[in-house]
């Protein structure tokens, strides 16, 4: 316990390890984090509570099983932060907004579950923008995230707390949801790893919904064969959630261990367009020859609809976020607005003081878009178009095995400054929307910093159920940095 | 969706009312102008033809994985603890154990 471990750079891989030689406690480790968090925290606001009690207890469990020498899990004694979209027994779940203000959450999450079934140590809920819609952590009822690589520049959200608590050193890994790109540009933001894995692989269970179609759960990590641990434990099918797939997950980790040479990798013109940060464009670029070397062939393809994402993307989520929302009315958990006199005027007072502005706007919108005469032009054409979209990349991944483009158009930029303009915020989102609403798999993986210092993040995208391949393309960049 | 759908402030009182939102007359004015700007952008969408598309709700249809929805997958019907409910009420704002107590419900 003399050896110094440093928390800013502690992987997965290594803290198991620590803790399965006895280096180092689950326990102590577990106060480390606390230590740190209460040290660090107040600059960065990433974590909304803490869930010492179950953390300490779980950590117990672990030291214990090492001292019996027991089979210990992949993530034994690793602490791990958890979105305040997921729910947590003994913990609060805001889901970023005031009118879950107080709600303790009767039920786990499945992917809770799976965690500390895994040996993990759960240290809190993070912070994130209210009901995960956001690109920039701003919209949290709690106050925002700050980048910890810049502290006057936004995290990226809506898994803002996620990015920024790993990025921190204030847990190992952590969870979060991308709707729209709310894990991979985060992640970009604030140079971690993060991984969306494709619709069905990961139960929702436990997470509170904003669009049904487009939500996903997966873990931010510090280096790629981490994320690849988290996504082993996290995958798989779950009788509590419907629309989770039957399809047995690959073993990602082993599959790590593969190479690269040989594999098909796609660069989309439409993803290099105007706007593009000429040293993102730069970075991604060093990426594609890092692959070349490493034995890849480059193929140029085409994802003809990719300027269409962002207007589908608007109708759908925002349709299904109005419908989702709607469960929020002062009745069974959460907020209830004081001195209404009928039932009416409860739930439009209740959600009138328990929503922030991003959230109403959405849910006018979506409503807008499913009322009588809107629905046509609106939602089916939008439905329609995703099919265009997602054809787009079914195509495209007859020809390669991997696509590899921008997560972000440009590095964190500063809090405040997209704050006025919601169609300017929406356009953060022009590289990561296509992917959700394809359902394909995607991540985003550190490959450079900006001469400034922020970093940079490139985006690996998989063909439905193709993380392996993907994750492997991630390494490949990941090795290649200095 | 006509490229010049304008919306009034007449138009978000009515979808605040059917969203069950009660805006205040500051946030209306806030709300149209943006629910413009996200429309105009959105009209974009007209420029495609999608005469003959078929509408995608989620991947899983697309790919033929929604097995579940059919029945194919539909878990054993059997009795299985679930939350308990003192944990669920002691969770709403206002409950005497048993129901969900709210304001009333008929104007008179």
């Amino acid at each position: 316990m003399s050896e110094a471990i440093h928390l800013e750079t502690l992987s997965i891989t290594a803290a198991r390890d620590h803790v399965r030689s006895g280096l180092i406690t689950a326990t102590a480790l577990a106060e480390q984090h606390y230590e740190r968090i209460t040290a660090v925290d107040p600059n960065i606001n990433s974590y909304l509570a803490l869930s010492r009690d179950r953390a300490l207890a779980q950590a117990a469990k672990v030291d214990a099983d090492v001292k019996a020498g027991a089979e210990l899990g992949p993530l034994a004694g690793v602490p791990i932060g958890v979105k305040d979209v997921l729910t947590m027994v003994g913990s609060p779940a805001t889901a970023g907004s005031l009118i879950l203000k107080g709600y303790h959450p009767p039920y786990d999450a499945t992917v809770v579950g799976k965690l500390e079934a895994a040996g993990a140590v759960l240290l809190g809920k993070l912070n994130c923008d209210e009901f995960a819609m956001g690109s920039s952590n701003e919209n949290s009822a709690y106050g925002p995230v700050h980048n910890p690589r810049a502290l006057d520049r936004v995290p990226g959200g809506s898994s803002g707390g996620s990015a920024a608590a790993v990025a921190a050193g204030l847990c190992v890994a952590s969870l979060g949801t991308d709707t729209g790109g709310s894990i991979r540009q985060p992640a970009a933001f604030c140079g971690v790893v993060g991984v969306l894995p494709t619709y069905g692989r990961v139960s929702r269970f436990g997470l509170i919904a904003f669009a049904s179609s487009l939500d996903r759960v997966g873990p931010f990590t510090k280096n790629v064969a981490d994320a690849a641990t988290m996504l082993e434990v996290l995958a798989g099918p779950d009788t509590l959630d419907a629309t989770s797939s039957q399809t047995v997950p690959a073993r990602y980790t082993a599959e790590l261990a593969k190479p690269v040479a040989g594999l098909r990798i796609g660069v989309p013109d439409e993803y290099f367009g105007e706007g593009l940060d000429p040293e993102i464009r730069a970075a991604i670029e060093k990426s594609l020859d890092a692959l070349r070397s490493a034995g890849c062939t480059i193929h140029k393809v085409s994802l003809p609809h990719t300027r269409y994402a962002i207007p589908t993307y608007y109708v759908v989520a925002t349709a299904e976020a109005s419908s989702n929302l709607s469960r929020f009315d002062g009745v069974r958990f959460g907020l209830r607005a004081a001195e209404s006199n009928t039932l009416a005027a409860m739930f439009r007072k209740t959600r009138d003081q328990g929503f922030g502005a991003e959230v109403k706007r959405r849910i006018l919108l979506g409503t807008y878009a499913l009322s009588a005469g809107y629905y046509d032009a609106y939602y089916l054409k939008a439905q329609q178009v995703r099919t265009l979209l997602t054809r787009d990349f079914l195509a495209a991944y007859e020809q390669v095995d991997a696509i590899v483009c921008p997560v972000t158009p440009t590095p964190a930029f500063k809090l405040g400054e997209k704050t006025d303009d919601p169609v300017k915020m929406y356009l953060e989102d022009i590289y990561s929307v296509a992917a959700s609403l394809a359902g394909i798999c995607g991540m985003s993986v550190p490959c450079g910093t900006t001469a400034a210092g922020l970093p940079i993040g490139v985006q690996i995208l998989g063909p439905h159920f193709g993380e392996a391949t993907m994750l492997r393309v991630g390494a490949a960049i990941e090795a290649a940095q200095v | 969706m006509s490229e010049t759908a304008v919306v009034t402030n007449e138009d978000v009182t009515r979808v605040a009312e059917l969203a069950n939102l009660e805006l205040t007359a500051e946030e209306m004015p806030r709300m149209a102008r943006d629910l413009n700007a996200i429309l105009g952008y959105i009209a974009q969408l007209n420029e495609l033809d999608t005469t003959g598309v078929p509408a995608m709700a989620q991947v899983g249809e697309m790919l033929g994985l929604t097995a579940a929805a059919h029945g194919e997958t539909l878990r054993a019907d059997v009795v299985r603890a679930s939350v308990d409910r003192t944990a669920v009420m002691a969770e709403a704002p206002e409950t005497d154990g048993r129901f969900f107590k709210v304001p009333k419900v008929i104007e008179r």
